[in-house]
């Protein structure tokens, strides 16, 4: 009976790479694509990445297989073919942003973001569409709040039963809605009531509380469970009412959690354009009264600069770009906003 | 301790005699020793080894040998540095972020830690078994066992790989007990069974030396009872170093033993002494070792 | 205000904190908490009987007073398959990146750089879908047309790149990269969740056996995550088929029913179909387009009970 083991003479030393050798065999790759593509007259820096990748990974392994041996050799290809896909990802973030910002900065000024465009022909501002934004999010979040959240409170402390696994299965089925049947869920609604063609800020609102209240919910549920229960039953203990519990230790705890949930939440769909699209028109002009007419926002402002663009293309384009810009920019603030306010206040659970 | 009649062991014998002929002829560098059987097994020697956590000096200055053909217990209470230190000699210890290892390690001569050296051939040679048995739940018993194997599928025949599974259970007391399963998970077993197919898993790729971390601590005593029979077997092809908290069985189950001591909390494990193990535990010369092995603390 | 009454024995106050003795405060509370509750069932409730109420007539009206003159069924099918399409197309390129950051993540790069580089995959979550809209029409569209002719070129005899490849990029190809890297956050966050769970102690059993590293993640954390990362892969699709806005923008519709991503005739999608009819539409044709809009929401529906099923089993056979 033969041994099989892969013995490599006793000895443990045997090659290895230097340190250096994935990033060197990668410089190297790319130089010589480069080179090739260069001589051959189609250089691009795609290309040359594209081609030094590939080049890269079969080096890699050739070398290593000829050093260190087959096993290490598919390790160091692979994990270098693994980085390569995780740069690939980056790619389009990078591009994105880039885009944006070079593209959106130009129309970006004081006057788009505080005239309107009435009676403007081909032009005018986007303050329409930003004030539109802000109140029909914000009604959306007034509605979601106190609902998702006194909803994620039934979940974690009071319910039980057939109700409990209902709405559970329930939220679950509504993390789910596809975004513009939220928004003609909306429209039916109002529909059936005022009669077709309605169009009014607040069924966007609607429409975007049907899509925030499970993401309300999921994240309120998460952050009140990881209270511990010891201090439920501390207060408890002490003769304290279970909603005074609730009111006075649970959700202080948790606020910071709860804060931060809603403030994703209201990022996530405060670039919702599908559901506005069938539900709050298109309006040169200011409107501030989510019941009444209807109501321009950043992001069915921005798909029509691009859908319908003026006599000067390049302008509306030009405009569609700077309101995308202004989405992203609130959404990114929302976001790190949302970051710091946990960080800063969130309760220390030892 | 191999009675004829026991027909188990007189097998794990044969097929541990099969290996020894076999593996006389690969032409190694010479062995430290040569058990009875012809087997080869390797010493390892500690030179003031200190073992840190980042900034947290965990270890320091060890300096000890394992024997070949030996069992080595390392006692000694919790925290002071026993796991610690038996990981640093699979170099399992740098997996740990942060982790460094300061001294020299080696196996029959050869540094552990030389720059030269992969991490990965070291832990081929150097076995390990853990605390919590780990088979590998979505593969059956067989792909268990042959799991180090399939690291080099290229090279080994099907009849090959089923002789090496059958050996290694059989090595491991395991083999009467699953030979009809081979092909279920490995989930299916009970504890002790668990650790026995880890154990088989450990020495299907012939390892020199092998080492426990407080192998039987998760398992009845009965289970522990069959291990403890195992490794008085192993110990015959391999070198063992095992690290337990149960001071009976490092009384009964090793040749030499080492006690690990921490002054402190916050200061670190330090070898104490170590010595034959019935000298150990009648007639130690530290008065810690003496306070340990009577009980005194730990 | 917490009150310490010596007088009260334990169980009085445990039955009075779990509402043995119904205070007003508690009572009015609990209430409100369950109202919330309820509310949120009518309002699925609501969603479902009024979509069905509107996109009812869609149904039983006649072929010649639907939109095109076609019967429902023969409205929706190009539209379902188109939907389908483009979001399997997007699964297929999203799943396999997906998994790639997620190992990249939790199994390669430093741990102090993992967390920042988990925020930054995540960033691409937070982007809404107008901005990949524009992004696809302007940035990847043109930058996409020499790759498409490249596949016209030399793959052209398999039915997805038969081309003739459209010069303008707005192609299924182009769609479904944007929808590919819309979910590739999704998908990547569920697998890298699973992945950094993998048991230590079955990664060290590994790494005892000398494995080197990517033989442990095959050995070990592949196999432990495998039913996340498809459940992660089906929520990805479920988002993927509902999305509208950069569908919309991008894809230059002709209706017919093709495989072929890359020519200027395209399927639409069921979103992105209502998302271009809807503004101009009135009685039967809005009616149809609701209809429409539910059998995406059967669609969605149905794949994401998929993967919640495949959590729920692999949690329950853990």
């Amino acid at each position: 009976m033969a041994t099989i083991s892969e013995r490599p003479g006793g000895r443990l030393s045997g090659g290895i790479l230097p340190s250096w050798a994935p990033y060197g065999v990668f410089a190297g790759s790319c130089a010589l694509s480069a080179a090739v593509l260069a001589a051959t007259g189609v250089f691009t820096i795609a290309l040359m990445l594209v081609f030094g990748v590939v080049v890269a990974c079969l080096a890699i392994y050739a070398w290593s297989r000829v050093v260190e041996g087959p096993r290490r050799a598919l390790d160091r290809t692979v994990t270098m073919a693994i980085a390569a896909a995780f740069a690939l990802a980056m790619i389009p973030l990078i591009s994105l942003l880039y885009e944006v910002v070079k593209r959106g900065l130009p129309g970006l000024d004081w006057e788009f973001l505080t005239t309107d465009a009435r009676g403007k022909i081909g032009g005018g501002g986007a303050a329409q569409a930003l004030v539109g934004t802000l109140v029909i999010t914000g009604v959306a979040v007034v509605i979601s709040v106190p609902i998702g959240i006194m909803a994620a409170i039934y979940l974690t402390e009071y319910g039980t039963g057939r109700l409990r696994r209902a709405l559970t299965f329930f939220v679950d089925v509504m993390t789910g809605i596809p975004s513009i049947v939220a928004g003609l869920f909306a429209y039916a609604l109002f529909e059936i009531f005022l009669g077709p063609g309605i169009r009014l800020g607040v069924m966007g609102s609607l429409a975007l509380s049907v899509l925030m209240i499970p993401i309300v919910i999921r994240s309120a549920e998460e952050v009140l469970k990881i209270v511990p229960n010891h201090l439920r039953e501390a207060a408890f203990a002490l003769g304290t009412p279970k909603w005074r519990t609730i009111t006075k230790v649970v959700l202080p705890t948790a606020f910071a959690g709860l804060v931060t949930g809603v403030m994703i939440a209201t990022a996530r769909i405060i670039g919702e354009t599908a559901p506005l699209l069938v539900t709050t028109g298109v309006v040169d002009t200011i409107n501030t009264n989510p019941f009444e007419g209807r109501m321009q926002n950043l992001a069915v402002y921005a798909y029509n600069e691009y859908r319908s663009p003026g006599v000067m293309k390049q302008a509306s384009y030009d405009r569609a770009w700077a309101a995308a810009l202004v989405l992203i920019a609130i959404v990114m603030i929302l976001n790190v906003l949302a970051r710091f306010v946990y960080r800063r206040y969130k309760t220390e659970i030892r | 301790m191999f009675g004829a009649s026991d027909t188990k062991r007189a097998e794990a014998e044969s097929a541990a005699e099969g290996k020894a002929v076999a593996s006389g002829s690969t032409g190694t560098t010479a062995p430290a020793t040569t058990g009875s059987e012809g087997a080869v097994a390797r010493r390892i020697e500690a030179r003031e080894v200190n073992l840190y956590y980042g900034g947290f000096h965990a270890v320091e200055n060890v300096t000890m040998t394992i024997e070949p053909n030996k069992v080595t217990a390392l006692i000694g209470s919790s925290g002071c540095g026993k796991t610690t230190f038996l990981r640093s000699l699979n170099r399992m210890h740098e997996l740990t972020p942060g982790a460094s290892v300061k001294g020299e390690i080696t196996l029959d001569g050869e540094d552990v830690y030389a720059a030269g050296v992969d991490p990965v051939r070291v832990r081929r040679m150097i076995g390990m078994v853990f605390q919590q048995p780990n088979p590998f739940p979505t593969m059956s018993i067989y792909d268990n066992v042959a799991a180090g194997l399939n690291l080099n599928a290229s090279k080994v025949k099907k009849a090959q790989k089923d002789q090496i599974v059958e050996r290694s259970l059989r090595g491991a007391n395991l083999w009467e007990e699953v030979k009809d399963r081979l092909h279920k998970p490995g989930s299916g077993l009970s504890g002790g069974q668990q650790q026995r197919l880890c154990i088989a898993r450990a020495i299907a790729v012939e390892p020199e030396v092998l080492l426990m971390d407080e192998p039987c601590s998760a398992l009845d005593p009965v289970a522990t009872l069959a291990v403890e029979d195992l490794i008085a077997e192993l110990k015959s092809h391999y070198t063992i170093a095992i690290v337990t908290h149960n001071m009976q069985q490092a009384a009964r189950a090793s040749d030499m033993t080492a006690f690990f001591n921490l002054e402190e909390s916050g200061k670190p494990g330090r070898l104490v002494e170590i010595g034959q193990t019935e000298t150990i535990f009648t007639n130690p010369t530290q008065k810690a070792t003496e306070d340990y092995v009577s009980g005194r603390f730990g | 205000m917490a009150q310490v009454d010596t007088t009260t024995n334990a169980g009085q106050v445990l039955a009075a904190a779990s509402g043995g003795r119904r205070r007003p405060g508690d009572r009015i509370f609990s209430n409100t908490a369950v109202i919330a509750a309820v509310t949120i069932l009518a309002l699925l409730a609501g969603v479902a009987i009024f979509l069905i109420a509107e996109g009812l007539p869609a149904l039983t009206h006649d072929a010649s007073e639907l939109p095109g003159g076609k019967t429902f069924i023969d409205y929706v099918a190009p539209l379902a398959f188109g939907t389908v399409l483009a979001a399997a197309f997007a699964a297929i390129i999203a799943v396999p990146l997906a998994v790639a950051t997620a190992l990249f993540i939790t199994h390669i790069a430093p741990g102090r750089v993992a967390m920042t580089l988990g925020y930054l995959v995540d960033l691409l979550a937070a982007i809404p879908s107008i901005v990949y809209g524009l992004w696809g029409i302007f940035v990847l569209g043109p930058a996409a047309v020499p790759v498409m002719k490249w596949l016209e070129e030399h793959f052209g005899w398999f039915p997805l790149f038969e081309g003739p490849a459209s010069t303008t990029g707005r192609t299924m190809f182009v769609a479904g990269l944007v929808l590919a890297v819309m979910i590739l956050p999704i998908v990547s966050a569920v697998a890298r969740e699973v992945f950094a769970h993998t048991p230590r102690k079955l990664q060290e059993g590994a790494q005892a056996l000398g494995a080197t590293r990517w033989e442990m993640i095959r050995m070990t954390v592949l196999p432990f995550g495998k039913s996340s990362v498809i459940s992660g892969a089906m929520l990805g699709l479920g988002r993927a088929l509902g999305e509208t806005m950069a569908v919309t923008i991008i894809l230059s519709v002709s209706g017919i029913v093709t495989f072929n991503l890359i020519s200027q005739a395209n399927p639409s999608t069921i979103a992105a179909n209502i998302a271009l009819q809807f503004p101009e539409s009135s009685g039967l044709a809005v009616n149809t387009l609701i209809a429409t809009g539910l059998v995406l929401f059967a669609i969605t529906l149905v794949t994401n009970m998929v993967a919640r099923a495949i959590i729920a089993r692999q949690q329950g056979g853990e």
